[in-house]
């Protein structure tokens, strides 16, 4: 770090309860940040990516204490924001300010966008109404707008003179720190181009740190100084940008980077696809959080299974452990015209209809896995789930399931959080026991 | 050649509001062959949706009104077409998927009703048949454990899993066009790979067209096999997806590309703003934002499309007689972005200082 940190932000959660009944009773947690650490150097601008719902916007929040954290430290320039009182809240939230997504929902439409860009001066005590609007007005300007825009209201201005306006009210206490939470997303590539090139002019001009949080990985590329990936309340990397994109350690940041669609059509091909959906945060998977759509999710080492083989075995585990219903399966096969009834379509058929749901093939490549394979599914068939979550269960399990990886620096400079990075790991290919 | 499933031709639609008449679509005209994807791309208020919902007469009547021009599907003019006719093409021959699944599924019915609904609409079958064969596309758009999800509700499903739906229900009575609106745009980019990824091969299997309409050219470059690019109710440039994007020929195009973040080289804001769809500038709709305009640019009517290469047309003068074109296509793109990566910012600096696009 070439400097001290102006936020230090060390095991930050965020946890909202689940309640049930007349009481209130807690019966569960969403936990939407899950203990994240980050420092943000003055000048620097920090992104935070990930898919919606990993807790991103809730972790912005947090570090504002517009939502109280559940746990963990906020420091600031020295000082830990969440023993502050409500004096102390008020001091700090004059150096830190935020900017929203949606323009047209954070301005008062009664209030003149000028009134609306003073209005954080009035609180924190300039009585001066001329003073104040002197200020806005040559902040208007800066932004690209006129001074003379002052008296004009929100409905006026187009989406991103909005954000520019909304630019102006951040830094109008002229702070030390911005968090922009999805500042350019509901902008045209046009407009967000200029908001982009805006806000990085103001942000040299006044030595501001921006915490900037985006979905979308191109404008991440093109602000920030440091990028950290979120998935499920947790930050999986964190890495100079440049380092990030170019050679990407966690196996999500290479999915998220490989989605990005790009403008060259002879790219088409060269996706890594995730399958699924973000697993729910108020249970989320044990050991590293991704293994449930990790395309290199580490095999077992008694076998010898291909990646994506074995990526397909364990979807088809991990489902049945959550239950499946077979006479499902059996009424897809009556509707499909397999067999007239559901008692009447063999088992065998029934096997082959789940191995073709989860693309596991009809047998797979290591015998031994073969074998506990198949004697899993005709117990789950033959209606013994139990037994068959057995079996399954103890031979197709992985480290990314048992144990939660840890933020660690490896040789490319990032600091993943993934078993692959480990050396251990990465040295010892999984054995082969033929 | 057999003829286009879908011939647009000099369509214009325009919108009567209180402060005047809105000419959101002013004398459009591409074509749609069977079996292709035509991507419409461009920035919002560039007419992109309006034009693609007129084809089916999906947009308000009034405030909206298609002035003139030809919606020519498999010969049918379909402006011409009965409200009666038009009934059951919608969702039948041609069906839509729209951005937001939330608001295009009815939350208080099964998923499965829904689409049990739309093929008895279109198809005389049975209730169970029409409900196998909901099970089926929900099967075929990649809903797992159709059978057990059939019943379930909307609000069961997640974002990217409603788009499947919606699009299950779009295929519900096997429709030769599919008309698909920002259909990813409300979903994240890994749910987004893999609709993307879905509808490519459900065309495939399908061998329907897409009409594709976006604001995001990574996704044209994604699925586009051509690409119309409209400007302010206008097509500014049409060809295949690889003439479009390796040799962008349109000062627009190239601007729209330039201000693309994220690509390694400096990003370039187009800057200005869009025009006033009630009062269009004279001339070409885009010279107040052109670095290249001349004279010609500011008066008269907007340019004819010009062809500059095989199937590859744009509505530039610099086409035209006794202007030199290369001025406007360089090199390749990649060639002169090379060039001039070192001083794009200052470029944008003195080119772009219009609206404060400069920092």
């Amino acid at each position: 770090m070439p400097s001290d940190p102006l936020l230090s932000v060390r095991d930050l959660k965020k946890h909202y309860p689940i309640t049930q009944g007349v009481l209130k009773k807690e019966v569960g947690r969403v936990k939407a940040v899950d203990g994240i650490s980050f420092d943000v150097t003055p000048g620097e601008t920090l992104g935070i990516v990930g898919e919606s719902g990993c807790g991103k916007s809730t972790a912005a929040a947090s570090l504002l204490r517009l939502e109280d954290p559940t746990g963990g430290a906020v420091v600031f320039d020295g000082d830990d924001i969440t023993d502050y009182d409500d004096a102390g809240l008020k001091r700090f939230r004059r150096r830190a300010q935020m900017m929203f997504q949606d323009p047209s929902s954070s301005f008062d439409p009664r209030m003149s966008v000028g009134e609306s860009v003073a209005e954080p001066l009035a609180i924190h005590g300039m009585r001066d109404r001329r003073r104040r609007r002197r200020i806005v007005e040559n902040l208007l300007e800066r932004v690209g707008l006129s001074a003379s825009d002052f008296d004009r209201y929100p409905h006026e201005f187009s989406g991103g003179q909005k954000q520019r306006i909304a630019l102006a009210r951040a830094l109008v206490l002229n702070p030390d720190l911005v968090v922009a939470d999805e500042p350019v997303s509901a902008l045209d590539v046009s407009i967000q181009a200029e908001i982009i090139s805006l806000m990085r002019g103001l942000q040299a001009e006044f030595g501001l740190a921006i915490v900037f949080i985006s979905h979308d990985l191109s404008v991440v590329r093109e602000v920030c100084d440091r990028v950290a990936v979120m998935y499920l309340g947790e930050i999986v990397e964190i890495a100079e940008t440049e380092t990030l994109f170019d050679d990407p350690q966690h196996p999500y940041t290479r999915a998220l980077i490989s989605s990005i669609p790009t403008p060259d059509p002879a790219r088409r091909d060269e996706r890594v696809e995730l399958s699924g959906d973000v697993p729910s945060p108020s249970n989320p998977p044990s050991g590293c959080r991704f293994h449930t759509r990790c395309p290199e999710v580490i095999p077992p080492e008694q076998f010898d299974l291909e990646q994506r083989e074995w990526r397909h075995v364990l979807d088809l585990r991990l489902r049945i452990d959550k239950g499946i219903d077979v006479d499902d399966v059996r009424a897809f096969l009556v509707a499909e015209d397999v067999a007239d009834a559901p008692e009447a379509v063999p088992d065998a058929a029934v096997e082959r209809e789940l191995r073709r749901e989860f693309d596991v093939p009809d047998a797979l490549s290591d015998r031994a896995a073969e074998e506990t394979l198949s004697s899993g599914l005709s117990a789950l068939v033959a209606g013994d789930l139990e037994q068959a979550r057995r079996t399954l269960d103890e031979a197709f399990t992985t480290v990314c399931e048992r144990e939660h990886p840890e933020l660690e620096r490896t040789a490319s400079g990032s600091e993943p959080a993934c078993h692959l990075a480990t050396e251990s790991v990465a040295i010892d290919p999984p054995a082969n026991h033929d | 050649m057999t003829d286009p499933l879908l011939s647009i031709r000099e369509l214009r639609v325009r919108f009567d509001t209180d402060e005047g008449v809105v000419q959101a679509v002013d004398g459009v005209s591409f074509d749609v062959e069977r079996g292709e994807t035509v991507c419409v791309v461009g920035e919002s208020g560039s007419g992109k949706t309006v034009a693609c919902e007129s084809v089916t007469r999906l947009i308000p009547m009034p405030p909206g009104e298609i002035a003139g021009g030809e919606i020519l599907f498999d010969g049918e003019d379909l402006t011409e077409a009965s409200e009666k006719r038009l009934e059951s093409i919608r969702g039948g021959r041609i069906a839509h998927v729209f951005q937001n699944p939330q608001s295009a599924l009815n939350p208080v019915y099964p998923i499965g009703a829904q689409i049990v609904e739309a093929i008895r609409l279109h198809r005389d079958v049975s209730k169970q048949a029409a409900r196998d064969r909901a099970i089926d596309l929900l099967d075929r758009v990649g809903i797992p454990e159709a059978t057990a999800r059939v019943d379930d509700y909307p609000h069961e499903f997640s974002g990217g899993m409603k788009q499947r739906v919606v699009i299950a229900m779009a295929l519900a009575a096997d429709p030769d066009l599919l008309v698909a609106d920002e259909p990813t745009t409300a979903l994240d980019v890994t749910i987004q790979a893999q609709i993307l990824r879905l509808l490519r091969d459900l065309q495939a299997e399908f061998g329907m067209s897409i009409v594709f309409v976006t604001h995001d050219l990574g996704v044209v470059a994604e699925i586009a096999d051509r690409v119309v690019v409209m400007y302010a109710g206008r097509v500014m440039e049409t060809g295949s997806v690889h003439d479009v994007f390796d040799r962008p020929s349109h000062p627009y195009t190239k601007a729209l590309l330039d201000c693309l973040p994220g690509q390694g080289q400096s990003m370039r804001p187009i800057g200005g703003t869009l025009p006033d769809l009630k009062q269009p500038p004279a001339g070409c709709r885009f010279h107040p934002r052109c670095p290249h305009a001349t004279a010609d640019c500011r008066t008269g009517t907007h340019p004819e499309l010009l062809p500059v290469g095989s199937g590859h047309d744009a509505a530039c003068v610099y086409y035209g007689p006794g202007y030199d074109s290369t001025v406007i296509r360089g090199e390749s793109v990649s060639e002169s972005r090379a060039a001039d990566g070192g001083d794009a910012v200052a470029d944008s600096d003195s080119d772009h200082d219009t609206t404060g696009g400069d920092c």
